[in-house]
Parts: structure tokens; sequence; C-alpha cells
């Protein structure tokens, strides 16, 4: 009786020759550079990294051809639960174990890539060297390597999603924004920047995501860096504290998430071909919510640790742990004021998280007030330092790096954005009760085909409202839009609409409008 | 009291869902096809490799347990109306099933008018989940399919077979696809997208014989105009007939479908039918007895849920819409949309390239009776709410921004539809300034405050 559920799609692999030969030559010119790390340069200084940059791009031109090749403008999911590479086969797996292995290599071993602290660098850092004398007259870091793989990562694949969804002004529009600042503010100009003997600094990153940002070396460089040094700390402040709420208000969270952030840059570029992978289940749903706003309390507390630390001997009037504990008193008052006092709009919040929520920000001002008073120095009775590097080791790169880009072909593309990122936890606060965007459904046309749930990348069962006739607000919607594009009867539509409290109440009923009963289930 | 569905398509499942909203009565969802209710509509995508069965499941099995929806797996053989007893096949080795009320939500069946050939290995509908298994099994290592019949599931068919690079056939009787329901410049445009996918669209043709092989597989097609197609599969899609066979000798009134009455009951009491398969004894001014369409099922599923938990509600579809994806053409359309144009009506159309917009009009008081797009997206409510305010075509075209529903950024198709209109009718109407949901809700206003 058991349907049989052997629809697993043709025996044979769904790959043509253009395709192979991409994966091959992608295949090829990785080995070529890990080879690299045993031999160094091969064909001189400077060839390498232009043969190998151009072997990459011929891959992702030969792939992209051999999958869209001949297809008119349309959306292009043929085939992707049957392929190996995005259907967690063996070239899944073997992609997903080899990005976290260099992960590892990067964050934790450095030298194994070549890097020398003092003297010229060898294996594969070395052959990034020339660009980087290049571009600022001193040698590659492991940092300047992998920011240059990464650039190259986003644009050219931002030029295969262009081309596969050619006919979305939406999406060209879009990725060529994150093609820019990718270029523009996380590569070329804090490359510049250091040429011109000032701070490394990437104009679009933000505290939290940036969870550095207020790190005693990283405030005594911005301090002594003059008047420009001054403005970059304005502007960190200013980016968190003015316009992220603002810009999250009128567009939601995709403003920076799928349109700036160089994290979802590369979620959306590199790995739009895996974003089916992601758990849509309600179980994925809780545990997403749990864990992003722990990292969220950790990086808050984490950082208040570090200025406390900071500011500690400082007799300054206002830069002292006195200014420190008032302005902390009155932000994370003011936020458990706020949720205590609007009720209307704060109605969603689940209210054990309210409790915790309010409960921990609590624990924050008191412990705050509490080491003020008996002039304890640490804050969290640990040294701020140490925290810091358990931050940095367990979120900063672990999750960010090793989870976040190596699980790519296993968990889908935006596993950090969604589990992980502490900014996107404020995004998404901000978007569920303060923003005016939400995705309309159109009437009750939803055929409940599930492509809006399965290509979300961050995992939302998009279905479960559309097929409702319910508007969509998730904390966690980056707004890519695809959702709407791969609905196959249009009813889907990102939109920044005139009120912001009640934007997913109503829930259309399919003609009978008397009944006025609400499903909660 | 105890309410059992037989089908958990979307009309079956809709109307679980709703009587639980209303009762706590205890329901049971019988299908023999799944366990878990997924969508038809799907079908397609799990052949093409966009989606696996599981992603088109409607809710995750915790839903039905929350919501306390028994499913039961099995397939019904007869129904004893007397005893209220369902009786299920051997195979599906189940004891009879009791219930207090009925509602059969059986759906359709593929029609076959007696092709010679039409029982051969390798030919096929495409409604169920085993159908689509079927087609997956013919594909191995197929050469060509065909397709016969000119309606939505052949062009899904020509499209799943062209996925995967398998040539495709597709044998259309009338002379333009869909051409008694789409007018014949939506149905050229549907023509041209088919045959741009490459498929050789065979039209003012059909089947005459399928004809064997030497194993009962079938081998080819003989057409009506006595050409030989070699094909290892012929896939059936010219329409679909309720799904009521094991029913006909049961004290149950069928005609095509089942016979039911405004609040869905059937001449049994306590049964009830819905979707697909129930046939409307006195249906609405300018709808059809049977409309097996997705929207219908769901609409009736809400219905009937009303009636069962006693609040008689009458089913009352209200203004007809619908919509379809023809390769990479969507379409949509509401309220009342002639293939013909006999004076009464009038239409405005205009395309560009695989856009189109259709507005259908009372020639004498210009009120506005249907709306039809191809390749672009309008907004439901404001299609529906001009058409019930009768606004007329002036003021939709003023208003035409509000139902602006294309995703963000895109080229508005609008404007120059309404410069088209005014170059060709030597008007001067102006779009009204906003856009998008500002647009639609000012319009909203404006229309309720008129009414």
């Amino acid at each position: 009786m058991e349907p049989s559920l052997s629809i697993t799609g043709p025996s044979k692999p769904m790959m043509g020759i253009w395709e192979k030969a991409g994966l091959s030559l992608a295949a090829l010119a990785t080995l070529y550079f890990i080879s690299f790390a045993f031999v160094g340069d091969i064909l001189g200084p400077g060839y390498d990294l232009s043969l190998l940059l151009g072997l990459y791009a011929i891959a992702t031109a030969s792939y992209s051809y051999g999958i869209y090749r001949g297809e008119d403008p349309g959306i292009k999911n043929d085939g992707n639960f049957f392929r190996s590479l995005t259907a967690k086969g063996a070239i899944g797996w073997t992609m997903g174990v080899f990005l976290t292995g260099f992960y590892v290599l990067l964050y934790w071993y450095p030298a194994t890539l070549g890097l020398v602290e003092d003297g010229p660098n060898t294996g594969i850092i070395a052959v990034f060297d020339p660009l980087s004398y290049w571009i600022k007259d001193a040698p590659a870091s492991q940092w300047f390597m992998y920011g240059t793989l990464y650039t190259i990562a986003i644009l050219y694949l931002g030029v295969k999603f262009m081309y596969k969804y050619r006919h979305s002004s939406y999406h060209l529009i879009r990725t060529g924004s994150v093609m820019f600042f990718q270029l523009a503010f996380a590569f070329l100009i804090p490359e510049f920047l250091q040429k011109l003997n000032q701070p490394f600094f990437d104009f679009k990153m933000i505290w939290p995501l940036d969870y550095y940002a207020f790190f005693d070396w990283r405030l005594d460089q911005l301090t002594s860096s003059g008047n420009l040094g001054i403005l970059m700390l304005v502007w960190s402040v200013a980016l968190i504290l003015v316009v992220t709420p603002i810009l999250t208000y009128f567009f939601g969270k995709r403003w920076y998430c799928s349109w700036v952030c160089g994290c979802g840059g590369l979620a959306e570029t590199a790995g739009d071909p895996f974003r089916h992978l992601s758990d849509k289940s309600r179980k994925a749903w809780r545990i997403e919510r749990w864990l992003i706003h722990a990292v969220l309390f950790f990086v808050t507390a984490m950082t208040i640790a570090v200025l406390h630390s900071y500011l500690y001997e400082s007799s300054d009037p206002i830069f002292n742990t006195l200014g420190l504990s008032v302005f902390f008193t009155l932000l994370l008052g003011g936020g458990i004021a706020w949720v205590l006092l609007d009720e209307t709009r704060f109605r969603d919040l689940d209210p054990k998280a309210k409790k915790l929520g309010i409960l921990l920000a609590a624990v924050l001002i008191i412990l705050l007030w509490e080491s003020q008073i008996t002039g304890r120095y640490n804050l969290l009775f640990l040294p701020g330092h140490q925290i810091r590097e358990w931050y940095g080791f367990l979120i900063g790169a672990t999750f960010s790096g090793v989870i976040g880009v190596g699980f790519y072909p296993l968990m889908g593309n935006r596993v950090w954005c969604r589990f992980g990122c502490p900014m996107a936890a404020i995004l998404g606060i901000q978007q569920k009760f303060f923003s005016k965007f939400r995705i309309t459904t159109n009437g009750n046309q939803c055929i409940s085909c599930g492509n809006c749930s399965t290509y979300c990348e961050m995992g939302i069962d998009v279905k479960w409202y559309a097929q409702r006739g319910q508007d969509i607000v998730r904390a966690s919607c980056v707004g890519c839009g695809i959702c709407s594009a791969v609905c196959p009867r249009g009813v889907l539509r990102l939109e920044n609409g005139p009120d912001t409290t009640n934007k997913a109440d109503e829930v259309r009923a399919l003609q009978i409008d008397s009944s006025g009963v609400k499903w909660n289930a | 009291m105890h309410i059992a569905i037989l089908g958990n398509g979307i009309s079956g499942v809709t109307a679980a869902r709703f009587i639980r909203k209303h009762s706590q009565h205890d329901i049971t969802l019988i299908s023999g096809e799944t366990a878990n209710p997924f969508s038809r509509t799907a079908l397609m995508y799990i052949y093409m490799g966009h989606l696996r069965l599981q992603d088109t499941e409607l809710y995750e099995p915790h839903f039905y347990e929350e919501n306390r929806i028994r499913r039961v797996q099995g397939w019904v053989e007869s129904i004893d109306f007397d005893e209220r007893k369902l009786h299920f096949t051997p195979l599906s080795k189940r004891n009879p099933l009791s219930y207090d009320r009925l509602i059969l939500a059986t759906g359709s069946q593929p029609n076959r008018f007696g092709w010679p050939g039409e029982n051969l290995k390798g030919v096929h509908g495409m409604y169920t989940l085993q159908d689509l298994q079927a087609i997956e099994d013919s594909s191995e290592d197929l050469e060509r399919a065909l397709i016969v019949g000119g309606g939505l599931i052949g062009v899904e068919m020509a499209e799943m077979f062209h996925s995967r690079d398998i040539p495709v056939t597709f044998l259309v009787r009338e002379p333009s696809y869909w051409n008694m329901v789409l007018p014949p410049e939506e149905s050229q445009m549907v023509n041209e997208e088919i045959l741009e996918h490459g498929i050789d669209l065979q039209m003012d043709t059909e089947l005459k014989e399928i004809l064997p092989n030497e194993n009962g597989h079938c081998r080819a097609v003989l057409s009506s105009k006595d050409e030989e197609i070699p094909c290892g599969f012929v896939g059936l899609t010219a329409g679909v007939h309720p799904n009521v066979a094991f029913l006909r000798e049961s004290p149950l009134e069928i005609e095509k479908g089942i016979v039911v009455d405004e609040y869905l009951r059937t001449n049994i009491e306590d049964v009830y039918a819905i979707g697909d398969c129930a046939q409307l004894d006195n249906p609405p001014t300018g709808r059809r007895p049977i409309e097996a369409v997705w929207y219908v099922g769901k609409m009736m599923g809400e219905t009937v849920a009303h009636t069962i938990c006693d609040k008689p509600t009458r089913y009352d579809p209200q203004l007809w819409f619908n919509s379809a994806k023809f390769f990479n053409i969507e379409y949509q359309v509401y309220g009342e949309v002639p293939v013909q144009y006999d004076g009464e009506l009038d239409a405005i159309f205009y395309r560009d390239g695989k856009r189109s917009l259709r507005i259908v009009y009372h020639n004498e008081s210009q009120k506005v009776v249907g709306i039809q797009c191809m390749g672009i997206r309008m907004r439901h409510e404001m299609c529906e709410a001009w058409i019930e305010s009768e606004s007329t075509l002036h003021e939709v075209l003023n208003q035409l921004n509000g139902a602006y529903f294309d995703p963000e950024l895109f080229k508005p198709f609008h404007r120059a539809f309404v410069e088209n209109y005014n170059r060709t009718h030597d008007q001067q109407v102006q779009l009204s300034q906003k856009t998008g949901l500002s647009a639609f809700w000012s319009n909203l206003k404006t229309l309720t405050k008129t009414q």
C-alpha cells in the first residue's frame, strides 16, 4: 500500500558535457591552488594568480553555459535535487569537506598556507604577494588572500546568478549591489586605506557582525588616526544606532542582508545553488530562534565587558565606566520599557522570549552598576579579553567561517545568517516589530506547491502563510525575493507598505469573511 | 461526532482544517494515495527536480497531530450509506470505518475516450502520485514522449519532459492551444511559447490509435492525419472527469459527478461532496456545474466545514479567478473573459513580447467585467474590487498602478498599456501617480467610499 517513494529522478546523472567540463576545470584549478602550498610559485610572480583566476572564470562560464544554455529567461531549477553538487551527492560533500578544511587552516594554521610573520611569504599566500604589492606595497596576509578569493567568488558567481535570473530586474540590481559593496567597500577601499597608512576600515561593516568594532585595539587605532579615525568611529556608532533602524524601518532587513552585507553577498551568489538545502521544519525554526538570540546576547555582553575593561582606568568625565553604565542603562532599560508598555506592537512576541530578554538585559544593568559602585574590574567576573577570545574562536571563526561557509553544500547557504549572525538578530527584531516590510500574498491564489519554502535560503516555511492568504512577516527574512521569483502563480510580492503593526494579522477567509475566526495553529 | 473525509486533496484537507477551526469533532482524513497530504499541482516540480515529495506536503505531520486530524491510508472500495461505514479494498488491510457525517472529496480521473491501445503499458494520465511514479518509470531511455490534449496538464507534461531533454510531440485537437478558454491572441502567445521550447506542437490533430510493441508497451501513435509517430510514452491529458466510478452502484445520486445542492449536500443525509467530484445541481450564474479547479476545491472545503458544524452556509464562489503557467509565462484571469466579442462586450488587449493584458468591458456602460494577464502579475483584491464595484474602463485604467503585483523594480507594463490605449483610442487617460501598495490602498478606499 505504501506508495513507492522512488521518485528520485533519472538514474543517470544529469550532467552535460559543459557542466562536467566546468566542474572538472574548477577541481583542476583547485588542485593547482593547493599545489602552491607545496611548491609555491610555479609560473613566476603574478602569472600563477592570473592563471588561477582565469581558470576559475572559464570553469564558471562553462558550468553556467552547461546548465542554462538554450534556456530562455525564467526559473532554472531543473534537476536541482538530482545533481551531485546541489543534492548533497559526492561532489557536494567533497566541496563541503574542502571548504571546511580550508577555513580551519585559514583561521588556525595560516602558516600551512605560507604565512611567514617576519620574512617573505611562501606557499599559497606568496602567490598573492604580487597583487598585494601592486595594491598596497605590502606583502599579502592570509586575510588578503582570503579577501581576494572571496571577492572573486562574489564577482564570478554573481555574474552567473545574474545570468540565471536575467528576467528579473530586482535580482539584477540587487546582485549588482552586493558585487559593488564587496569589491569597493570590503576589498578595495580598506586596502587603499592601508596603502595610505590609514586604518583598515570597511565602511559597511556594522557592529555586532563586526564584533571587534569597539575593541580596545580598534579604539586606540581609530583615536590615534586623526580626523579620519574619529570619523570612522562616529560612523561605526551611527551605523548601528541611526542608519540601521531607519533603513530597516523603510525597507526591512534586506537593505543590509541581501543588498550590502559581504556574508549575504557570498550566500546570494556562490551559495545560490544550495539555497534549497536549508531545513524548513518548525524544529529548525525553534533552534534558530534560541541560537541567534543567544549569540546576540553573547556579543552584547562581551562588547560591554571589553569596553568596561578599556574604560576602567579612564578619568575622562564621559568616557569612563560611569558613562558606559549610564549609556547602556538607558539603551537596555529603554528597550525593556518599550517591550512592556507597547503591548500592541509586541503582541506576537513569545512570552518566554520576552521574559528571558528582559531578565538578561536587567542582569547586565545590575552588573554594570554593581561593579560601578564596588569598583570591580571584571564586569562579567572574567577578564574581558578572555570572553573576547572565546567569542572570536566560537562565533567569529568557527560559526561564521567554518560552519557558515563550509557547510553551504550540506545545510544551505545561510547557516550563519540564519542561526548565528547577531546583526541579523538585531535587524530581525526591527523587521518584525518596526518595519514597513512584508511579503504580500495575492488573494487566495496559492497552490501550496512548496517552491517558495523550498527555495527560501533562510528556511522560512513561506507556504504555511501563503496558503492561508496571510502576509509574511518573519524576523529572519532577508528579502532576497527568490520566493516571489519561483512562485509559479505569482502569488508573492516583497513590499514596503504603509502600516507597520498589523501587517500579517489578516488571514484572508477564502470567501466567507463573516466568520471572523482566527486560526492560530 | 465523527466526520470522515474521503480524499486528502486540497478540498479534503481544507475541509478538515476548517472543521477543526469551528468544532471539536473527531476528524478522519482518508486516502490511498499518500499518508501525508501533498500538493497535486506540484507533481511536475518533483519530476523536474525542483522539489522532493516532502517539499510538496501541505503541512508537517505535527500539524495533523496537534489539530487532532487522524490520517488513514487505504483505498475505499465501497460505502454502506445505511450503516454509515466505509469498506476498504482487501489490499488496504483495514477494518471498515464508521462515520457520522461523510465528506466525499474523491477528485478526478484523466479522461480516456476509448482510443484503441489506451490501456497499453506506457500510457498514462497525470493526476496522482502513482501516475507520476509511472511517468518516472517510463522515462528511462525514453526517446520521445507524445502528449494528447491541449489543456493545462498537457503543457505541464511537455515542460516536464523538456526539463530532461526528452523530445515531445504534443497533439492538440483544436487549431490553437486552449482556444476554447483563451482568446486568439493569448492562445497564440502560448503556441509560440510551446514551439520556442522545441516541442513538436501539432494542432488540428487528434489521436487515432496507440500501437503496441511485442511486449504490450506502446511504441507509436497513429494520428488523425494518419501519421505514425514513434513514442515510448503517451500522456493522456484530454481533461478529467469526477472519480466516482466506485460509487455508481450506490444510492448516491450521480450524473457526471456527485450531485449536490447549494449547501454541498448530496441526496443522502449527512453525506456531502466537494471539489472535483461534486456536480452543482444549480450552479451560480455564469458558472459550470463541475469546476475541477484547485481554488474551487479550497472554497468548497471551507464552505462545507461551516455547514457540517451546523452553520449552514451556501457555496458562493463569487468572482471567477484562475491562474496557470505555460513554461515561463504566468497567466491570471479575473471575472468574465470571453473568447469572442459579439458587440455587447469589448476588450482592450495589448501585448509586448511575452507580456500581455486584456481588460473586458461592457460596450454600453463601459463597466469592466473581466481582466486577464499573461507574463505580468495583477493584485487579486484590486481586480475583484473593480469588477464588483462596477468600475468603468477609464476608472480602472486610471487606477491601474494599484493592481501592480510584479516584483519591485520591474519595468511597469501598465504605463505602456495605458499609452497604447490612448494612442489607439485617441484618449487622454492618465495613470494615477501612486504605485504599489499605497496606490492599492488609496484605490480601495475610494472604491469602498463610492459604494
